[in-house]
């Protein structure tokens, strides 16, 4: 279970957020997700509008985003549901911010497959940028969380940074990848091993070599 | 090396790499969304019996028979109670979590038309009215990949009204989870589909009873339900020419951790975990003298040591044997540079980390395990918590709802089982006590 967020001060995050409404592009986006659910289960949506909320506060604060209480409260009343029943799902899952983040939300996978191939050293890349975990770089760049087995485990190690995987990191690359990111460049997501496309061993897959080049058709050979 | 390897023709995921487009034309040519009509046209009963003749287990980890395990829906729709049948749905587990497990994102964002069109038939078998695709929050790419394909079937005729013009109507949606490992748990990704927080529910009823919206559910994993079309037009009996009995079919294996080369690759059942180890990843680092242990399928299942891996077949019954499981066939390896213990508690946090908290030994359990297991680490415990700990981890299992509980048992009971010279030597030489063993003298 997730720690308990510092949240802002209450009256600040009123004031602040106290008017937030969906964006005309938002709010139709919003009308299409609802309609993925049977009617009168519109509560279903709760997941998918949460993250499109914290989505337009990013864009509107220049960081990853995060949900204050109003823009739950926003959420909760689209959908004809309490509050606290919203509330209950923006503090029972791991993506939803309960507290600002940074422009960059660093996640780093230190479970056991990234931990066997070196999370160590990318943990220490982040650090050794001025990151501290759980926290916020103070000019506002990045925000470092130790996350668990992020699915990227035969690209080994990897941080998700925003909506991007770095897989195949070490010390450097990850380095590299920090600070292109506070350069304001956009570095390559998936591995960083130069040449490697995605899960195929290094160097080259060792079956299905046809289609590596070509849109291969096997039902010819069956 | 013995092993009949699988060949590329016989391989269901032919862009399982991504080399070429995941787009619906691509897909098309290398053979998919060909003649859907005519696999829909056998009936759902035909398609079920096929099914369950190919042999194949559910691919999510408890390798449940998926023919089975369809038949259990209803043959009328249930009645609400104002007379009114009730829909059936299927929900396709794409909430893959399992530390190791790393095939179901490459489906998704490499070949996610042979999800969809195994969408339509398993949902049309079953007379599923939809199904929905529950995707983890993290893979955010992949799910776009997903959104963008199922546009794509719906924009060809393949998904909606007269789906694919089989006469049979259907929808797929995709919805995004948001970051919870036990979303995975069948009846938990049931809950938080209807917007609540993912804590499992009590069985029974069934999901086959009561699932989604309280409506007639059966949730698969991606791997199972991409692989229906492919096992319809070959035929059962090609699916069940590879492995062995009763543990029939290609699988998709995820080896990380200490190997020369890790990756995914689908290769036949019952592959020697030698063969495919010397075969796709290059050997072990360092060599097989090198290897200290191997975690085969995902991180609840508990660990097997080199001696008896080594030449074991990668299946559910060889792993069974073993002490073990295939789980979702993610083979973590350690060679012997490893600190076992700081691997099994790095486990441990995990389940911590990911306890829903609504059953009492787990809530406090996985926490509990997990500081001992660092003190195991340190070697601050003393002798007796081993036995302590072992005692505590057979409290938990078994006694919780869901099998969260198991899971985070199992990696401990099999680090004890296997490793407990080396738990008990870390203690004394922390407090400073004699080795158990004399010290060998040097042979100069």
């Amino acid at each position: 279970m997730a720690d308990t967020p510092n949240t802002p001060d209450e009256a600040e995050m009123r004031a602040r957020w106290g008017g937030f409404a969906f964006t005309a592009v938002n709010a139709k986006q919003a009308k299409k997700v609802i309609a993925r659910y049977p009617e009168g289960r519109q509560r279903s949506a709760v997941m998918p509008l949460l993250d499109l909320a914290q989505r337009q506060v990013g864009e509107e604060t220049q960081t990853q985003g995060w949900l204050p209480v109003p823009v739950i409260e926003y959420v909760a009343e689209m959908l004809d549901m309490p509050f606290m029943r919203a509330y209950e799902v923006a503090t029972f899952y791991t993506m939803y911010n309960l507290a600002p983040v940074g422009r960059y939300h660093v996640q780093v996978c230190g479970t056991t497959p990234c931990m066997l191939r070196g999370s160590d050293d990318v943990m220490a890349a982040c650090k050794n940028k001025g990151m501290v975990k759980g926290k916020t770089t103070p000019d506002g760049m990045f925000t470092l969380t130790e996350v668990e087995c992020m699915g990227n485990c035969a690209t080994a190690p990897m941080f998700q940074i925003n909506d991007d995987n770095y897989e195949d990191l070490t010390y450097d690359s990850a380095s590299a990848i920090l600070e292109a990111l506070a350069k304001g460049e956009q570095p390559k997501p998936g591995s960083q091993i130069a040449g490697r496309q995605s899960s195929e061993p290094e160097g080259g897959p060792t079956v299905l070599k046809a289609m590596v080049d070509a849109n291969h058709d096997y039902r010819k050979e069956y | 090396m013995s092993f009949d390897f699988l060949s590329d023709k016989d391989r269901i995921f032919t862009n399982v790499y991504g080399f070429q487009d995941w787009g619906l034309k691509a897909a098309k040519k290398r053979g998919d969304w060909d003649k859907t009509k005519d696999l829909i046209a056998r009936g759902n009963d035909a398609i079920i019996e096929e099914m369950k003749a190919s042999g194949l287990r559910g691919r999510g980890g408890a390798g449940f028979p998926t023919g089975l395990k369809w038949s259990f829906m209803p043959k009328e729709a249930p009645k609400d109670k104002n007379g009114n049948p009730r829909p059936s749905f299927l929900v396709i587990n794409a909430d893959e979590s399992e530390p190791g497990s790393c095939k179901d994102r490459e489906i998704l964002r490499h070949d996610p038309h042979k999800l969809i069109e195994g969408a339509l038939v398993a949902g049309f078998a079953m007379r599923a009215r939809a199904a929905y695709i529950y995707i983890r929050g993290e893979y955010i790419r992949e799910a776009e990949t997903m959104f963008a394909a199922v546009e794509e079937a719906y924009a060809a005729g393949l998904l909606g009204k007269n789906a694919a013009k089989s006469g049979y109507d259907f929808d797929v949606f995709v919805h995004r989870g948001a970051g919870a490992y036990i979303c995975g748990e069948e009846t938990a990704m049931i809950e938080s589909l209807e917007g609540k927080k993912g804590q499992p529910r009590l069985k029974p009823p069934f999901p086959a009873g009561a699932g989604l919206y309280g409506c007639p559910t059966t949730v698969n994993n991606v791997e199972s339900i991409a692989v229906v079309p492919t096992i319809l037009r070959r035929g059962a009996a090609w699916f069940s020419s590879f492995g062995r009995e009763n543990n029939k079919g290609t699988k998709l294996f995820q080896i990380s951790g200490h190997v020369e080369k890790p990756c995914v690759v689908e290769e036949a059942m019952s592959i020697p975990f030698r063969d495919l180890i010397e075969k796709h990843c290059g050997g072990i680092t360092g060599g097989w003298d090198n290897l200290l242990a191997v975690i085969p399928g995902g991180s609840s299942v508990p660990l097997v040591p080199a001696s008896q891996i080594m030449d074991a077949p990668m299946d559910f019954d060889g792993l069974k044997e073993l002490g073990s499981g295939l789980g979702t066939a993610a083979v973590i390896v350690m060679d012997k540079s490893t600190d076992i213990i700081q691997a099994i508690s790095r486990i441990s946090y995990f389940y911590k980390h990911e306890s829903c908290g609504q059953c009492t030994p787990c809530r406090e359990g996985t926490g509990w395990m997990w500081r001992v297991m660092e003190k195991m680490r340190q070697g601050t415990a003393d002798i007796e918590d081993i036995d302590t700990l072992y005692e505590v981890t057979k409290q938990v299992e078994g006694h919780t709802i869901c099998a969260l509980g198991d899971a985070a048992a199992w990696p401990i009971q099999g680090l004890i089982r296997h490793f407990r010279p080396e738990m008990e030597a870390r203690i004394r030489e922390q407090s400073g006590e004699p080795q158990a063993t004399a010290m060998m003298e040097a042979a100069e």
